[in-house]
This record gives structure tokens, C-alpha cells and sequence, in this order.
């Protein structure tokens, strides 16, 4: 579908700074990275607005890095990238699993971490491994730079707490202890939308999120207790009823959500059970 | 604005946010690639930008300012893949066809300097992002792996399993 042209505004910044600047001073801005959702965002009317700063080329936002306790993801890294990573094969396996999940190679070329999380959509896939790995959003604008924890960054449905003026430019990632799980069922197994998406980590104490059950990520903290005290998976799964309420839509209905939910729970339990043949 | 268009120097005045898609077909006259979906799902528009596959229906125009852009029409030296699809039946109604052979040049190439066959799951991975509404797929794999040096008949079956 074409989108109509004429009140479309195209700003292209080519440093980090003329980005800012722009954004300073016309905050209604929306900044385009791969793009992969700004046309269907369009004509769907999820975007009203119609002006934009192009921040694809800024070379500074891009790449992957580590010390000895952060991974640095910038935000116009791309999901390709991200699969091709040494640094997240070793600390953030979650990721690349989710990134070859996301779209097909055209889209994995093209849309950055950045963008999934801007885009706040409550189906974003890596939103749950950003929940918990307890990632921290780097965003700047001209008076500075800040870190934002990302359990606090959606204020409702795609809804962020970002300012005017301010751009996510890196994720940080504390190296997340314990064996990593990531499950997304969607209508086939590629460039499908999420209907259940589920990152767990399993250390001496277990983190879990769940994508597109609520209107943003949902941390389950009563079905961690359980697991973390040494509960059963039966008592999680009943928890698991009071952390997630999903809701009926044009992809799946509440109760198909929640079955998938308590199943994809028991099986990140029984894959990250050590011993088992 | 200038861009690298199959190999050449190109300047095109069009709007920044027109989608390269448009541009192509229109102000270029290039009509090789195709919309489908228009949304990113089916792939009939894809075409490599700096050598990577995207959907053009996605991309602004302004996104491209000094990138170089390749498409169907620009494909030169696959002439064993694009026979391929030709003798064993990848194309139907030819409306995916320029976006699956754009993504499979890239796959073929490495896989002929290896010197091996790639197995249906890689094939169907690279194309993930491509759909047939004619659902002509086990011909498409069979095209590419044959492309790789498969005999016809062992194709698509190579990794013991069929489509």
C-alpha cells in the first residue's frame, strides 16, 4: 500500500549531534532507524506523526561490546548483527536465538534493538530478554546523558519515559547468570508476530518475562518466588495466573495465551533442568 | 540525490520518504521488483542495498543517499541459478521470483566457492522472508540446491526430508 507523501517530512542527520540538535529543537520528531515498522505504522495509524530525523548512517550508534560485567549493545545494531556476534553467542545466547526468530534475513538486516524497544509494541521480541537480564537504556539528549532502568521504561501501552529531545543510544546488559531460555510461538516459525513470547533465566534465583500479554513486557515476579523458593512447576503455573491477564485480539484469544503461557513456563523449567536426558 | 544503482551512478529527484520500492518502479523504471504485502512479510520486493537483502517496500528513499543499490535487473554472473529456476520449474506466476533470487544469489555464490550443497533448512531459513502464493517452494529449493550442483532428482531431499 502506498503512503500518501505530501505531509511527510524527511530530516537527515549525519552525527550523533546534528541528531540531538534536531531533536532539541523539533522534539515532535520521530527518529528512523531500519524503518521496518514506520510505513506500516503509517498506514495503520499507530504513527501520527509525520515528521521524521533519519539517524540510520550514524556510525556511533552502532556495534557490540563487553567489559567484564556489561555487554554494550548500540542502538542501531541490527538483528543480523547481533546473530553474528561472538560477544552475544558466549554471554547473550537468549538474543541471537530471538534475532534469527525476528522477521526474515531482510528485516534482520534492517531493524535494530533501538527500534524494537522505541517501538514499545507489547509484541516486541527481545523486550523480555531486556527484562530479564535487568538491562539499562543509555539515552542522551543535548543537557546529557542517562541511564534508564528498562523494567521502569514503558509507561503503558507504547508508551516510554523517554523526554523530548532524548534518543536511546545503547542498551547496557549486566552478563545474566544462570542458563538462558528464549521461546516465541507466533503462527509458523519465522516472520510471524508474536502470540506468547517468554525469556527465563535460570540461576540461583529465576527471572522470567513474558511479550504480548499485557500492554507492555511483564517481569511474572510472583511465579519467579515460587521457582526461586523451590516451589513446583505446578504451584508456578498457578502463580503464573495472577502475573499475566492476556487479552483477546486478532491473533489469539486470553485463554489460548494463557495455556501457551503455563506450557512455555514448564518447558523453560524442564530445559534448564540440569541432568536430564 | 545520488546512489549507486546496479553499478551505476544514479540521481534521482524524488521525495525522501517515498519508499524505494516506488522509486524503483517508477522514477527509474525498473519494474523487475515487485510489491507484494507492502508490510516487510513477503519479500517480492527485495533488492540488496550495500549487498544486503531488504524489502524496498520498507526503506525511504532518503535511506539510501549514497548506497549502493542492486536489483533483479542488476543480477549479472547467476546465470546457473536463474537456469536453474528455468529447468526445474521455480517460477509460476513470477511475481516472487525476482525477491527469491535475489535472496539466494548471496546463499549460492558461497556455497559454489565451498564447493557444497546446502541443505533444504539453510535454504529455507534464507528464505524465510519470502513467500509463493502459488506455494511452489519444494520447485524454488529444488532450483537453488540444483543451482549448487545437486542432480534434480536428489534435490530438496538432501537433508532426508521434503519441504
Amino acid at each position: 500500500m502506498k503512503t500518501a507523501l505530501g505531509n511527510l517530512d524527511f530530516a537527515d542527520a549525519t552525527t550523533l549531534s546534528e541528531a540531538l540538535t534536531l531533536l532539541a529543537s523539533e522534539p515532535d520528531r520521530v527518529p528512523l532507524a531500519g524503518c521496518t515498522d514506520v510505513y506500516v505504522g503509517l498506514n495503520f495509524g499507530h504513527i501520527e506523526k509525520k515528521r521524521f530525523v533519519n539517524i540510520w548512517s550514524l556510525s556511533e550508534l552502532r556495534g557490540i561490546s563487553e567489559n567484564a560485567d556489561f555487554l554494550r549493545i548500540g542502538a542501531l545494531t541490527t538483528y543480523t548483527e547481533m546473530i553474528e556476534s561472538p560477544i552475544i553467542a558466549k554471554f547473550l545466547p537468549m538474543m541471537r536465538d530471538c534475532a534469527r526468530l525476528i522477521g526474515g534475513c531482510q528485516v534482520q538486516n534492517r531493524g535494530t534493538v533501538g527500534g524494537n524497544i522505541a517501538n514499545g509494541s507489547p509484541a516486541g521480541d527481545t523486550l523480555p530478554i531486556l527484562a530479564v537480564a535487568e538491562a539499562m537504556i543509555i539515552a542522551q539528549s543535548l543537557s546529557g546523558t542517562r541511564k534508564i532502568p528498562f523494567l521502569s521504561f514503558y509507561a503503558g501501552y507504547r508508551k516510554t519515559v523517554l523526554l523530548p529531545g532524548e534518543l536511546i543510544v545503547a542498551i547496557e546488559i549486566p552478563k545474566p547468570p544462570g542458563a538462558q531460555w528464549f521461546r516465541k510461538v507466533g503462527t509458523r516459525a519465522a516472520n510471524a508476530i508474536s502470540k506468547v513470547v517468554i525469556a527465563g533465566l535460570r540461576g540461583e534465583t529465576v527471572r522470567l518475562a513474558f511479550g504480548s500479554v499485557g500492554p507492555t513486557v511483564i517481569r511474572a515476579r510472583r511465579t519467579e518466588a515460587v521457582l526461586s523458593s523451590g516451589g513446583t512447576i505446578a504451584q508456578a503455573r498457578d502463580a503464573l495466573a495472577h502475573d499475566i491477564h492476556p487479552i483477546d485480539d486478532l491473533r489469539s484469544t486470553s485463554r489460548y495465551r494463557m495455556q501457551v503461557a503455563e506450557n512455555l513456563l514448564s518447558a523453560f523449567w524442564d530445559s534448564t533442568t540440569p541432568n536430564q536426558s | 540525490m545520488l546512489f549507486t544503482l546496479n553499478g551505476k551512478i544514479t540521481e534521482v529527484s524524488a521525495p525522501s520518504m517515498k519508499r524505494l520500492l516506488d522509486v524503483l518502479r517508477e522514477d527509474c523504471g525498473l519494474t523487475g521488483t515487485k510489491e507484494g504485502c507492502g508490510e516487510g512479510e513477503c519479500g517480492a520486493c527485495t533488492v540488496l542495498v550495500d549487498g544486503l537483502p531488504i524489502n524496498s517496500c520498507l526503506v525511504p528513499f532518503g535511506q539510501v543517499q549514497n548506497a549502493d543499490v542492486k536489483t533483479i535487473e542488476g543480477l549479472i554472473g547467476h546465470t546457473d541459478l536463474q537456469k536453474a529456476f528455468v529447468s526445474e520449474c521455480g517460477a509460476q506466476c513470477g511475481i516472487c521470483t525476482p525477491g527469491m533470487i535475489l535472496m539466494a544469489a548471496p546463499l549460492v555464490e558461497r556455497a559454489q566457492a565451498e564447493g557444497r550443497i546446502p541443505a533444504l533448512a539453510e535454504v529455507q531459513e534464507t528464505l524465510a522472508g519470502n513467500l509463493c502464493r502459488c506455494t511452489g517452494y519444494v520447485a524454488i529449493y529444488r532450483a537453488i540446491q540444483t543451482a549448487c550442483g545437486a542432480k534434480s532428482e536428489q534435490a530438496s531431499v538432501i537433508s532426508g526430508e521434503n519441504g
